[in-house]
């Protein structure tokens, strides 16, 4: 498996690391002179010098032959090119992209790259986790955020507690898909009995998220 | 004519005066205000901001714009904002002037518009040395625009 990675830095530099560390072959390009410098001192012989969007180093590093490029660099425009160029010029099978602004996600999807990672969105994500106070904590977005699994705790307070699953009033968009009771994970059936205590895992539209919040609160 | 050129530099500054002449609407972005400097019309609407940013271009009028030019000096930053005003705005006549010849064909052949003036100046001056009368644009790019019916960058394309 051969994996080109576009940009050298912290996160390229890492993830270089990694894959060496797992015998993939690897080549990270990298086009700032200086920080090449120290990569080829880090990294040895994989970090290769150009830029990942000009056609004489993507055939240098031999993305014809790639099976995934990953464009990591701290600009998102730099990273849309570079997989729009693999995928249209080599016929990259795999391209991942990095965004930096979570607005550019949709566009990278409609513009055909459909792998992207925004660490922006991951960390808001987390803060609102731990910020949340209220019963239901978004654990994962799906669809780029169209779709959200979460978790909701029931307390001894919430009205759905000694009701079947069944009796519970959903909103149409939800759906629960694990009741967490006792160390252990059911997928519920209708019948099933919420109690104090239980943690309810949801796969809900992200629109229904507070109507399915104040059905439990 | 309501246009919106993305990049204040001599190529963005020159064309929006010369817009601006002839009564056109003609809004500018640059992400660095002192760019604003090489206006001199009033006419020209400034906006401060990266045009990648769709805040940005929404306060540049993009949704009611009849073209948008980008001409900033980052190829990659004009085909971006390119298929950004093609695709989510809908403008219908955009292009992008771009340095680099290879990446100005790549995206010719998927639909977006792209000019490429390396190209232009090697030939006419190409022409020059070789004391050759100038030709058209279409002498020294080939094709200049994306014609329509060309395959999209979509999906698995």
């Amino acid at each position: 498996m051969y994996v080109i990675i576009v940009g050298g830095g912290k996160v390229g530099y890492y993830l270089t690391r990694e894959l060496l560390g797992q015998d993939f072959e690897v080549a990270l390009l990298e086009k700032d002179k200086r920080r090449l410098a120290y990569l080829q001192t880090e990294l040895g012989e994989v970090v290769l010098p150009g830029d990942g969007c000009e056609v004489r180093y993507m055939e240098d590093a031999g993305f014809g032959r790639a099976d995934v490029v990953v464009a990591v660099t701290g600009d998102d425009e730099d990273n849309l090119v570079i997989c729009q160029m693999a995928k249209k010029l080599y016929n990259v099978k795999r391209v991942l992209a990095r965004v930096n602004d979570p607005a550019n996600e949709q566009f990278f999807q409609k513009l055909g790259i459909r792998t992207t990672v925004n660490s922006t969105r991951i960390i808001y994500n987390l803060i609102e986790q731990t910020i949340e106070s209220d019963a239901v904590v978004p654990l994962a977005a799906l669809q780029q955020g169209e779709y959200e699994i979460v978790e909701i705790s029931v307390s001894e307070k919430s009205p759905v507690v000694g009701h079947t699953l069944m009796q519970v009033n959903l909103p149409p968009e939800a759906l629960i898909v694990a009741v967490l009771r006792g160390g252990e994970a059911r997928i519920p059936t209708g019948a099933i009995n919420l109690e104090n205590g239980d943690t309810l895992i949801a796969l809900v539209r992200s629109e229904a998220e507070e109507a399915l919040a104040t059905v439990f609160a | 004519m309501k246009v919106v050129i993305l990049g204040c530099g001599r190529a963005g500054s020159i064309l929006a005066q010369l817009l601006a002449r002839d009564s056109h609407d003609v809004t500018i972005i640059d992400y660095n205000a002192d760019a604003f400097r090489r206006i001199a019309d009033s006419k020209v609407h400034q906006v401060v901001g990266t045009g990648i940013d769709v805040a940005v271009l929404r306060r540049a009028g993009i949704e009611q714009a009849d073209v948008f030019i980008a001409v900033t000096n980052g190829d990659n930053t004009n085909i971006m904002s390119t298929q950004i005003a093609t695709r989510e705005f809908n403008v219908p006549k955009s292009l992008a002037r771009i340095y680099d010849p290879s990446r100005a064909q790549a995206y010719r052949e998927i639909g977006v518009n792209t000019i490429c003036t390396s190209m232009l100046a090697a030939g006419l001056l190409r022409d020059f040395v070789l004391d050759k009368p100038w030709g058209s644009v279409l002498d020294y790019i080939d094709p200049p625009v994306a014609t329509q019916g060309d395959a999209q960058m979509d999906g698995e394309a």
